[in-house]
Order: C-alpha cells, then sequence, then structure tokens
C-alpha cells in the first residue's frame, strides 16, 4: 500500500532557535554550522559565501542555507558511497548549516574544503538546499567552482542545464578577499535566476 | 531503478499568491531535471549520539526554575517511505511557539508572555521501527502580517534528513478540528488532496493517565532510495 508523501511547508521566520541556534545565540547546541572543517581536516580551507536575493534583489535576512558535500578526495561521508579508492577523512562529516540573519549583508558563510571529484565525471561542487520564509517548500542548487573550467566542461549535471543559465551556478573566486574565498549568490527570481533543480 | 523525485501532487508550489511572500521569492523558472548521481543518494548522517538525553522533552529542556505553562502533550509516530518501510535512525528536529503564541525568537513581536521555561526546540533520532516521540505543550496560536486578522493554526515545525539529501523535508504539523485550517495560506499551499497528511490524529494509546494527551503523526517520505544512473 502506497502512502503519500508529507507535503513541505515553509521553514517560516522563526527557525533560528530549532536549526542553527548556536549561530543566534539561542541556549540550545546545534548539530552543524558554517564551519565544516577542523585543524585535523585534510584539504585546502575555502570560504563559500554569498547573498540570497529576492525578486527585487533586495538579500533575504531569513533564509536557511545547507551544503552537503563530499571531502577533499571526493568521497562522502555516507554508507551509499562505499569506493574502496576514496579516502575518508574521519575529520570531515561534509555537512554545514547556516542562516543568513547574523551579519549586516545577510550573507551565508561556509568555511570548507574544496570537495574532490566524487566520481572522475562530475567537476568539484557543493549540493545546496535553499530554505526561507516565503518559500512553502526548499529549492535544490549546486555550487560549481570557476577556477574548474575543464571540469566544469565535462561535468554531465552542467551539461544538462541550459547554456545560458550555467553561470548562475559557478561561484567566482573574490580576489579582494585573503584566503580562497568564492562568492556564490543565490537569486530566487530575474533574468538571472539561479538554476534549481528537480531531483 | 530510477530517482524518486518528489511527487508534486502532494507539494505545495514555489509561487502561492495568497502566502504574499512567495510572490518574490519562489522560483519562477522550470526546474532543470536532475538525474540521482553520488551526490543525490547520500546525505548528512545523525545518529543516536547526535541528541542528548533531554533533548526530545521539550517540557524539560530549557527548565528555570519551574515547569513550562500550557497543556502537556505527547506527538509520537513513524517515520516511513512510500512503501510504509521504517525507516529508522532518521533526525527529527523540532521548534514552536509555546502554550500562548509567542516564539522565542528575536524578531517575534506579537505581543504575548514567553514562557523562561519553555524555549520550544528539541530533536531525536527515531528507532529501529522507525518511531519517535516528543513531550511538549501544546503551542498557541498567534496573529502575523499576511493579510488583515490573519492567524497560524496551532503547529510544530519539523525538519528531517531521509537516507540522502533528496528526501530533506521540513514541515509544520497541525491539530485536528483547528477552525483556522480554511483561513491559513500556508497550510492552504498544500494540493487540497494531501493536506489531512499534515494533522495529527489524537489517540487514547499514546495518552498518558494523568499526565498528557497523545497525538499521532506519522511522516513520509519519499520511496525507495535511488541508485545512480549508469550511462
Amino acid at each position: 500500500m502506497k502512502r503519500g508523501q508529507t507535503p513541505s511547508q515553509t521553514v517560516g521566520p522563526f527557525f533560528a532557535y530549532g536549526l542553527s541556534p548556536e549561530q543566534y545565540n539561542y541556549p540550545f547546541g546545534s548539530i552543524a554550522g558554517g564551519t565544516l572543517v577542523d585543524d585535523d581536516t585534510e584539504g585546502a580551507r575555502i570560504r563559500v559565501m554569498g547573498q540570497v536575493l529576492d525578486g527585487e534583489g533586495t538579500p533575504i535576512p531569513d533564509a536557511l542555507i545547507e551544503i552537503w558535500q563530499a571531502n577533499a578526495h571526493g568521497r562522502y561521508n555516507h554508507p551509499a558511497d562505499d569506493r574502496q579508492d576514496n579516502l575518508l577523512d574521519p575529520n570531515f562529516k561534509g555537512f554545514g548549516r547556516v542562516g543568513t540573519g547574523t551579519r549586516p549583508d545577510s550573507a551565508f558563510v561556509f568555511d570548507t574544503v574544496k570537495p574532490g571529484s566524487v566520481d572522475g565525471r562530475q567537476a568539484p561542487h557543493l549540493n545546496v538546499v535553499v530554505l526561507m520564509r516565503g518559500m512553502l517548500l526548499h529549492a535544490y542548487t549546486r555550487i560549481y567552482f570557476a577556477d574548474e573550467a575543464e571540469a566544469n566542461a565535462a561535468d554531465p549535471v552542467l551539461q544538462s542545464v541550459p547554456a545560458e543559465r550555467r553561470d548562475t551556478l559557478i561561484a567566482r573566486r573574490d580576489e579582494h578577499m585573503a584566503g580562497q574565498v568564492y562568492r556564490f549568490d543565490i537569486r530566487m527570481q530575474g533574468d538571472r535566476e539561479t538554476v534549481f533543480f528537480d531531483v | 531503478m530510477s530517482a524518486v523525485n518528489r511527487d508534486w501532487t502532494s507539494h505545495p508550489a514555489y509561487i502561492h499568491p495568497a502566502y504574499k511572500s512567495t510572490v518574490l521569492r519562489g522560483p519562477t523558472k522550470p526546474l532543470v531535471p536532475l538525474a540521482a548521481t553520488l551526490s543525490e543518494i547520500t546525505g548528512p548522517v545523525y545518529g543516536h549520539d547526535a541528541v542528548g538525553e533531554l533533548d526530545s522533552d521539550l517540557t524539560k529542556n530549557a527548565r528555570k526554575n519551574g515547569e513550562p505553562i500550557g497543556e502537556r502533550i505527547i506527538v509520537a509516530g513513524r517515520v516511513v517511505d512510500e512503501n510504509d518501510r521504517p525507516l529508522p535512525n532518521t533526525l527529527i528536529e523540532i521548534w514552536q511557539a509555546n502554550a500562548c503564541g509567542r516564539y522565542i525568537h528575536i524578531v517575534d513581536q506579537h505581543d504575548a508572555p514567553i514562557d523562561p521555561n519553555f524555549l520550544g526546540a528539541g530533536r531525536c533520532v527515531t528507532d529501529a521501527q522507525g518511531r519517535y516521540e516528543f513531550r511538549t505543550v501544546k503551542p498557541g496560536a498567534y496573529p502575523w502580517g499576511n493579510n488583515h486578522n490573519a492567524w497560524r493554526p496551532n503547529h510544530i515545525h519539523l525538519s528531517l534528513f531521509g537516507a540522502d539529501f533528496t528526501n530533506r523535508l521540513v514541515t509544520q504539523m497541525y491539530f485536528p478540528g483547528d477552525p483556522l485550517f480554511e483561513f491559513d495560506p500556508i497550510f492552504n499551499g498544500v494540493p487540497a488532496g494531501a493536506r489531512d497528511r499534515l494533522i495529527a490524529r489524537f489517540d487514547l494509546d499514546i495518552t498518558e493517565p494523568e499526565f498528557a494527551l497523545g497525538y499521532t503523526f506519522d511522516i513520509v517520505l519519499r520511496g525507495p532510495k535511488a541508485t545512480p544512473m549508469e550511462d
């Protein structure tokens, strides 16, 4: 007997103390935050940051962004990824979660490592879930990296996206910032609306 | 095996004009189909070590000098897939208003009392049969700014990680017989045939004598896990 999927509802404006309490200084532990690495994590440190913009280009201060990624070797910390040739990193889980409400510019900021290619075909990428007040269900997107042009050109998912929209999935290096910082704005609507996936 | 996608007859549309904030925030271009790869059949794993002893008891996890005010309730159920197979080791996070309809959140300006002994946040992980249980107080209704005299029905917010990232679900659980259902654009954003799945059922078997009413709320995530597409 098939049971119908439980419908999605909005995360609403008040998710902070339930889903990201430490970031917002509520007295409850967080299962995840914006920092995915510790001192022992393997791989090149990167920062990925950006704003979530509504249909008028206004930064959204109450969105929740989650990322799921492979480690520097391209291995996911999950039982379904059981490849023996890609190393697990015991110091990297690969999940991050940040609300946009705690900075003046309403940006999300993740400090992580650059993922490896997960299967030799896909370019390095972060898998992203976007939630906010004003969305009755979350959206899926991906973040690729501008300095992986060759890998991006061969990536089957990027290639499945209409050519004129691929650019919305590519994070740019911010040369004005110290360290390896990538900028990725999420545009909910408009001419440059970010590509969202049906998965 | 192909990927089991979101069932669009069950889920709301991105743009639902009666819920005004969706108009400028929901994506407007067609979603791009994405066949499942290793990235989609994996996802964060949180086991029983991720939750503390009192995390699932909201009547106790934020006490300062007494018990929270309000009607105690027990909310329990199973997390299953579309074939009714239990989903063990599934993290459920919840948050809610207090009995007066006030969230502890700093931007909640509703003029109703804050309860010093109630935070309104909790979490637990399902057992081997997919079961979960929370103890809390029944959340109050509260006004919001969507339209004149708009009130949200009593509800509890829930967030789940299923077996992989495509099974992510954030939803809300409502209580039977709420007179506000017909006026609530968030509840009514769901296709009519699926709205009942958001309403918990009063359950005398979960109700504990001399303690609290019990409600059953089962949560159905997507069907069998997809395998990566071969060329």
